[in-house]
């Protein structure tokens, strides 16, 4: 039975690790409900091979469809994926976190007049029905969401969903056809995925010192750069400080960056918002400086520092430093 | 041209916010202001009409919201629009993420706007996902967390950033744009502004105004039911501390730091 319907995201002939999770929630929720779940991919490079698309197949996907559209907007995807709901009946659309998702998944509500819920961080399966569970508020409560009628559209929060290899095999490839909307043409990829600034590799540091609007300004980041260097770590920023041209793409934490598991992340000048939280919080152990004694930093901090980083952040170097050496 | 920007009153970012546990939503009582992310979007249309690369005739500020969201609009257009206009119906309170979109567009498309503009995510609600609805029932292109948009011969190109770094993107207009909030610095409104924004046009529409069919929004039209209303797990609160001695404070986490063997 169709059950679920997820949209696997690529880019250079790789899938992407959010949809991924999305594929393998979305196998593990449609064998609870007893039915199969499927994947929509959308490109017009050569890179979706048969292989490719199969090898959804090993984290649980049945069956990928596959369409020829513009790749990197949402528009054509909603075409495509609204297509193939309604020829096969799906109850679900699924999505892993991500912005494309985010669009996809809004555009097909507006679409097939289905309810959606976003910023989703667990599925259940209850009474042969999806429940979604959101956090609100900043997360200081938790919704569960419910769906009238079909489909219902879940748009999960960035690495809520694992990807998990469940060792089975080659999933069937269906080439779909779709005639795109009118408006879904009218959007042209002009360049992707440009990286800016230089290249720093964060993923890997042990220790990161991360600096966000609270630093004032771009020479700001020399106090990061110097604990950084103090503490044997490397420097990482906000998408708040990137998109203001402080610090390169490269260093970015979060929903749009990178997610890091750093032994220590010390977040000094930065407020806390869920989309750096989802890119940081499985870090050992958070510290946080910042003068805003409200700053939702706090509430998932192991140790909270209120007060000025321009007095503390030059001490705690040479503090530091004097320790190391 | 002319330039939509979809506007919503949120409760004041002083005010802490709670859901009601009678009808799980969201409680809205309390000091309330126009949504911060919004003002980026009134921005961008005033930097496009002073950008002078399009004409642009009108800047009209929308809102769909209960009487009081009117001091909303009063916000928008004293921050450069130059007219109004406020949906508010009984009929339309409780809908949710699918209902909302289908009245926007409902009475966006009252308007025949060129361009739609609006803010990346609500202060409130957060679900970042209204534009991409809303451009859907309008037909339109779309893109959203836009942080540059430049008028190049009659089309906007548009920046942001995507999953694998730096998007770049040509959108034919009629369209609806969502920004992100690094897209520009809102300017502050002069006094003059504030003062005259109470005498600029406001018009204020019912559902039946703009062909909303009243099935398809408020509760009933809605597509989503909240089912519970939880805490989060609870995570131990972490050790504060409050710097009055920065010498002191310096000592503190240093310690803290190597407790946990992070200064090896």
């Amino acid at each position: 039975m169709s059950t679920i319907l997820t949209y696997a995201l690529h880019y250079q002939g790789e899938f992407n690790k959010n949809s991924l999770g999305a594929v393998s929630e979305g196998a593990k929720l449609a064998k609870e409900l007893g039915g199969e779940a499927a994947a929509v991919v959308v490109g017009e490079g050569d890179d979706l091979t048969d292989e490719l698309c199969a090898s959804l197949g090993g984290y649980g996907a049945t069956k990928v469809y596959r369409a020829k559209a513009p790749e990197g907007l949402a528009q054509p995807v909603v075409d495509v994926m609204a297509k193939v709901i309604q020829d096969n009946g799906y109850k679900y659309a699924l999505f892993g976190g991500g912005l494309l998702g985010f669009e996809i998944g809004a555009g097909l509500t507006a679409r097939l007049g289905a309810g959606v819920t976003m910023e989703v961080t667990a599925v259940k399966a209850q009474d042969g029905k999806l429940v979604a569970e959101r956090p609100i508020l900043q997360d200081s409560a938790i919704v569960d969401v419910g769906y009238v009628g079909e489909p219902g559209i879940i748009i999960g929060r960035l690495n809520a969903f694992d990807a998990v290899e469940s060792g089975e095999g080659a999933a069937e490839v269906v080439d779909v056809d779709v005639q795109l909307e009118e408006h879904s043409t009218r959007a042209t990829m002009v360049q992707r995925g440009e990286q800016r600034g230089a290249d720093v590799n964060i993923e890997d540091a042990d220790i990161l010192v991360a600096g966000g609007r609270g630093l004032g300004n771009a020479e700001g980041f020399e106090l990061c750069e110097q604990l950084a260097e103090a503490l044997g770590g490397a420097v990482a920023a906000t998408r708040a400080v990137v998109d203001a041209g402080w610090y390169p793409y490269a260093a970015q934490i979060g929903q749009t960056g990178k997610t890091v598991a750093p032994k220590l992340y010390l977040a000094a000048g930065i407020s806390g918002a869920i989309q750096h939280k989802v890119g940081m919080q499985s870090a050992e152990n958070i510290v946080a400086i910042n003068k805003d004694p409200n700053a939702p930093i706090f509430e998932f901090s192991d140790l909270g520092v209120v007060g000025d980083l321009n007095k503390i952040i030059p001490k705690l170097t040479d503090a530091v430093k004097a320790k190391r050496s | 041209m002319k330039i939509c920007v979809l506007v919503k009153e949120v409760p004041d970012a002083a005010v802490e916010k709670r859901m009601d546990p009678d009808s799980k939503r969201l409680d809205r009582s309390g000091e309330k202001n126009l949504n911060p992310f919004d003002t980026h979007a009134i921005e961008a249309a005033m930097q496009i009409r002073e950008g002078g690369a399009v004409e642009v005739d009108e800047i009209v500020a929308v809102t769909m919201g209960p009487e009081s969201a009117f001091r909303a609009l009063h916000k928008a257009v004293s921050l450069g629009a130059d007219r109004s206009v406020h949906l508010t119906d009984e009929a339309l309170a409780g809908s949710d993420v699918c209902a909302t979109g289908y009245a926007l567009g409902r009475v966006l498309e009252s308007e025949s706007p060129d361009l739609v503009l609006l803010g990346q995510q609500s202060d409130d609600g957060e679900c970042y996902t209204i534009g991409a609805v809303v451009a859907d029932h309008l037909k339109m292109p779309s893109l959203t967390q836009v942080i540059k948009i430049d008028v190049v011969e009659g089309r906007l190109r548009c920046e942001r950033q995507a999953e694998y770094g730096y998007d770049t993107v040509d959108v034919e207009l009629p369209a609806v744009i969502s920004v992100g909030d690094a897209i520009n610095e809102p300017r502050y409104p002069s006094l003059k502004a504030i003062m005259g924004a109470k005498k600029k046009p406001l018009d204020t529409k019912s559902s039946g105004d703009v062909g909303i069919e009243t099935d398809r929004v408020g509760a009933q039209g809605s597509r989503t039911e909240v089912l519970s209303l939880n805490p989060p797990p609870a995570k131990e609160a972490g050790e504060i501390i409050e710097d009055e001695d920065t010498n002191e404070t310096v000592e503190r986490i240093v310690s803290w730091m190597e407790e946990r063997k992070l200064l090896a």
